[in-house]
């Protein structure tokens, strides 16, 4: 980045309307698709519909006007994209929440809580985080102060886990945090806190980084002494995977850590250095931990165990081949045979009911909710802004690569949520306020340079006569 | 409820999906095509100026790099392109001199329609010099000739 190219859209146009219209187009849709996954499955209109239509169209529409008011110049593209991912979302949960209850029935206990109310609440938690965001944070680049606090406050958020009394362990993974009723999951925003922290640091750094010390087969190699910061979030990301066992959230850190550096330092060799120091802590992990063994063995020859503890993985695959092209049909697949359909496997029920046909839908909203974020990256006008969009958008895409892969088994296992889809609270709430962060910085980079005004400081600066 | 009506269902679903990604992907259309900005400013018509800076390259006169000669930087050497170049404190220039008697914004430098080089001064508070003449409106800057900004002297080099 020492050539600063910026790429600034002559036409500022606000395009609100554009994203009201695609909001209206997301509520239609998942109206129709709550109506569908119920008539699919009990013959009968959902009783619930009105409650949900009429919050979605609150909230989505307060988030829009949030948007008018606070960040007029904002990608129009941002909020119609994440509210199509969460009401699918929703959708698929209450698709699945219909067949918890009939097993309850069948099996002669209470209907459980619907978990699509319970989304709908946490999407609520969101959207107001959303706008609170918005409206307490008129430039991203305050951010840029709390670069330290933030790595504090991350480091702290992974390890409270660890705690006994507050922390709790749930399926083998300590991730959660309990108090009362309430569990947390403090990894999510303890990945928001890494990407602030990372974002500034490697503005301060990236020149020092970018330093070449030899060439060797056509790649610079980095001086030996900058190695010390990617040998840190090494040995962290193995620290995360020992002591909480989340192949998943180490795997997501570590890639974050090095992806953002390569974009920092515009230097392939970390890319290069990371994958190798990347296959080595695998291999390690491979030959010392038995659940990352049990997870290759699981991903190489899943119909070897199929019962036992490749079941997850081989009903998914089942899954997604009755689904076929065009799927089964809102509510007339089984997608409840998938254990953590809600969570970590709601992409095997969206291709198991939707099909391919809607899960490409599904990936192509991801990959354009991707470009949106590294476009912002690029026409950010501030070079944290850029490492900052870049970081909050490489976040969503390893995530959705790293589940949507595992799940279809191109790659092991690993727990993680699918960002805006899955069920689950913290991950959602942290999504919302990816995305409000993205609003922001867009909005700085496509508004209107402000008229040049003297700073204060050019003020102070003596005319000299020479 | 039939299976012909689940069936239109499915499709019906399916179909709005579509939909959706194609409204999306219309909007992101039209972002692509909107005409960008080069660096600083409009990129200017290609079409007019391209046999020009080739004939000027015949003569060798047209400049490749800006060198800096004296100051921090000294001895840092920025190639040309058909970009122009912007030298002051503020980080997003293309050469950024920390340096109290220079502006925010100081100066640019950039090649007109026919590729040849011209200083111009950003208002900035303690002046760019051309050789020892004070810039005010953009000024052609021949190879070698001092631009002095602050501290800094920078030149045009082959």
């Amino acid at each position: 980045m020492t050539n600063p190219v910026t790429v600034a859209p002559t036409n500022i146009k606000q395009r609100r309307f554009a994203e009201l219209f695609l909001l209206v187009l997301t509520i239609v849709i998942s109206t129709a698709g709550y109506i569908a996954a119920s008539l699919g499955y009990t013959n009968a209109m959902p009783t619930d519909l009105w409650l949900v239509v009429g919050a979605c169209s609150v909230l989505f529409l307060t988030a829009h006007l949030a948007i008018r008011k606070f960040a007029p110049y904002a990608d129009p593209l941002l909020l119609p994209l994440a509210a199509f991912l969460n009401l699918i979302g929703l959708v698929l949960i209450h698709r699945l929440d219909l067949a918890d209850a009939a097993r309850a029935e069948r099996a002669g206990r209470a209907i459980p809580r619907a978990d699509a109310i319970a989304q709908l609440t946490w999407t609520a938690v969101g959207i107001i985080l959303f706008v609170a965001v918005l409206v307490l944070l008129r430039d991203h680049r305050i951010l840029q102060r709390f670069t330290y606090t933030a790595l504090v406050l991350g480091v702290t958020l992974l390890v409270l886990p660890l705690l006994p009394f507050i922390g709790t362990s749930i399926n083998g993974a300590r991730l959660w945090l309990r108090v009362g009723p309430l569990s947390f999951q403090p990894a999510e925003m303890a990945k928001l806190c890494l990407i602030v922290f990372l974002a500034g640091y490697l503005v301060v750094k990236r020149d020092a980084l970018a330093t070449a010390r030899s060439r060797v087969l056509g790649v610079d190699l980095p001086r030996g002494r900058d190695l010390g910061p990617l040998l840190i979030a090494w040995v962290a990301s193995m620290g995360v995977l020992v002591f909480q066992r989340d192949l998943g959230t180490a795997l997501l850190f570590f890639g974050l850590f090095i992806l953002l550096l390569y974009v920092a330092t515009e230097r392939r060799s970390w890319l290069l250095l990371g994958s190798i120091l990347f296959v080595a802590g695998a291999g390690l992990a491979y030959f010392a931990f038995g659940h990352v063994q049990q997870r290759f063995d699981v991903w190489l020859h899943p119909f070897s165990d199929p019962n036992g503890t490749a079941f997850q993985i081989v009903q998914s695959l089942f899954g997604l081949a009755a689904g076929g092209v065009l799927g089964t049909g809102l509510g007339l697949g089984n997608p409840q045979f998938v254990p953590f359909a809600k969570t970590d496997f709601i992409m095997a029920t969206a291709g198991e009911e939707l099909g391919l046909a809607g899960l490409v839908v599904i990936l192509m909203i991801y990959a354009v909710l991707a470009q949106r974020g590294f476009r912002i990256a690029v026409s950010a006008r501030d070079a944290f802004g850029t490492l900052l969009a870049g970081g909050l958008s490489i976040v969503i895409v390893l995530q959705v690569f790293i589940v949507v892969g595992g799940v279809t088994r191109l790659i092991p296992l690993t727990g993680l949520t699918t960002p805006f889809l899955s069920y689950g609270g913290s991950s959602l709430v942290a999504n919302w306020i990816i995305i409000a962060l993205l609003v922001r910085i867009s909005d700085g980079a496509r508004k209107p340079a402000p008229p040049v005004r003297p700073s204060r400081d050019e003020a102070l600066t003596q005319v000299v006569q020479l | 409820m039939s299976t012909l009506t689940l069936t239109l269902i499915r499709l019906a679903f399916l179909g709005l999906l579509w939909v959706f990604v194609f409204f999306a992907l219309s909007v992101l259309r039209s972002d692509l095509r909107a005409p960008t900005m080069g660096a600083r400013g409009p990129i200017r018509p290609q079409t007019n100026r391209a046999p020009d800076a080739r004939s000027v390259g015949k003569n060798g006169k047209t400049p490749r790099k800006l060198v800096v000669t004296e100051g921090v930087l000294s001895g840092t050497s920025v190639p040309l392109s058909d970009q122009p170049v912007t030298v002051g404190r503020a980080p997003d220039s293309t050469i950024v001199l920390d340096d109290d008697y220079v502006s925010h914004r100081h100066a640019r430098i950039a090649p007109d329609a026919r590729g040849r080089w011209s200083v111009e001064d950003l208002g900035s508070t303690n002046g760019t010099y051309l050789d020892r003449q004070r810039v005010t409106g953009p000024v052609l800057a021949g190879l070698g000739v001092p631009i002095r900004i602050g501290k800094t002297v920078l030149e045009l080099r082959r």
